[in-house]
């Protein structure tokens, strides 16, 4: 067991399950989200947002979520810094730009860029409603930092890059998944390519359009 | 149609005395290059005039300069085997290029392929590899009849798309990780996909990746850049089936 998890595919294959797992957390969160946009009273989302703080989904399933994004970002870094090492001496000129996709190169950086933003997701929302435990309506929390005078255009646009960068990593991240374990061929590849792109559309359109919606609508 | 004829061409060169010793790019001028010149006739001109100049000549692997053998590699202008598709640097001619161009050249830049002397670089690390396991370990006869083991037209040929590589190493050069998942992709799935292979396929697998990790390649990010660079064009659908061979391999142990 310990030569799998140290070997190159091994630790592949931790990257692209606990991608899959958080690449299915992306929906559910995004369903959950959208309830911001079907009811402006708010009952709907703080429905939904209580139904996620019930003690078997916090103790239960929120751990597991986190433990996904450690074990993603730790593996993430240990493949990063073995591939640095594996050409100590760079090119004087290479062009990839022909050969690869902008987002395939830049995973770990749009990842990186990802986990700034959750930073700030987090201090926004998860702070308050579940360790500080003093919010009484989860709506009005959310569309007063969209809407709130000065600020509310600079974290709707901050919002929105967010979502983008998210975009471009599962563009490339869904795919790559399937490939890493082994579940592609030359037919499935250009089916998972789409999906992937489909999925990345969704999830990141999603995720732009809501903030949009509150700021501007709501 | 008479061939274009270049007539000026500077080419920047890098140039490394051994392997212990720095290197640094060099530049020459070179002139009336005619297209149909291929890059290596090109590098063989040039190292006559640099003879003829008292200087030592630019190394560089290449053998059977008719695409098949492997051996020459050489990053043309940022491109494995230069700028032209699924050929190798032996097929490479000098009508890709223009007028007054600066042709850079340098070694295929891995910690796996370290640099011998200026652009040649040891590939030793892919025998080590085929040595872990990319053989078949029994005698399987002679040339057998070619009905008498039923394989599928399909297997056959995805076994033979596979057997195309070469070995050059334009995967590692060109992965930004110097990831060698292609190369020893290729060498599992040939054998894979036949059942004289299937018999050591699990151990093949295993041993194959070990080695290739124990060498310093960098791991698979699935940019697909290889394939695109690969001289046969050969595709990562292979690398899917490596990581399947190897992690059913694994869950077997």
């Amino acid at each position: 067991m310990s030569s799998f998890l140290s070997s190159s595919i091994g630790k592949k294959l931790i990257m692209s399950l606990s991608g899959l797992f958080l690449v299915l957390f992306l929906l559910v969160h995004l369903i959950l989200n959208s309830f911001l946009m079907f009811d402006n009273t708010g009952e709907l989302f703080n429905a939904g947002a209580h139904f996620m703080a019930m003690p078997v989904i916090r103790f239960g399933l929120q751990p597991v979520l986190f433990g996904g994004f450690i074990v993603h970002i730790i593996y993430a870094i240990i493949l990063t810094l073995q591939n640095q090492k594996a050409r100590p001496q760079k090119y004087a000129s290479q062009n990839l730009s022909n050969s690869s996709t902008w987002s395939s190169r830049n995973m770990f950086v749009l990842g990186g860029l990802v986990l700034v933003f959750i930073a700030m997701h987090l201090m926004h929302f998860f702070v308050p409603i579940q360790i500080q435990g003093n919010v009484h309506d989860d709506y009005q929390l959310v569309k007063n930092l969209f809407t709130n005078g000065s600020t509310g255009l600079v974290y709707t646009g901050l919002y929105v890059v967010g979502a983008i960068l998210l975009g471009l990593h599962l563009a490339h991240g869904f795919w790559s998944a399937f490939q890493s374990i082994g579940m592609s061929n030359i037919i499935w590849r250009a089916r998972l390519e789409k999906a992937g792109y489909i999925y990345a559309i969704i999830i990141s359109g999603g995720f732009i359009i809501i903030p949009l919606y509150l700021h501007f609508f709501a | 149609m008479a061939d274009k004829v270049i007539k000026e061409l500077t080419i920047k060169v890098w140039r490394q005395k051994n392997a212990k010793t720095a290197g640094k790019f060099e530049t020459y001028k070179i002139n009336d290059i005619s297209g149909g010149t291929s890059f290596l006739e090109m590098l063989d001109i040039l190292n006559e005039q640099l003879i003829n100049d008292g200087q030592e000549p630019i190394a560089f692997d290449h053998d059977c300069r008719e695409g098949i053998c492997g051996m020459c590699s050489l990053f043309i202008n940022g491109r494995a085997h230069g700028p032209d598709d699924d050929i190798t640097t032996c097929q490479l001619h000098m009508r890709k290029f223009n007028e007054g161009e600066t042709i850079t050249i340098e070694p295929w830049r891995a910690g796996a392929f370290p640099v011998i002397k200026d652009l040649i670089v040891d590939r030793t690390a892919f025998e080590k590899v085929l040595q872990a396991g990319g053989y078949i370990s029994v005698n399987t006869g002679g040339v057998p009849d070619g009905n008498a083991i039923p394989i599928s037209q399909d297997d056959a040929e995805e076994a033979m798309d596979a057997a195309a590589c070469i070995g050059c190493g334009a995967c590692v050069a060109t992965c930004k990780n110097s990831s060698a998942m292609l190369f020893v992709s290729a060498k599992v799935s040939h054998l894979a996909k036949l059942p004289q292979g299937r018999v050591e396929a699990s151990r093949r697998a295993k041993n194959m990746v070990a080695k290739m990790d124990e060498l310093g390649f960098g791991n698979c990010t699935n940019t697909g850049a290889c394939e695109v660079e690969c001289p046969k064009g050969i595709s990562i659908a292979n690398i899917a089936r490596l990581n399947r061979e190897f992690l059913s391999a694994k869950i077997k142990d």
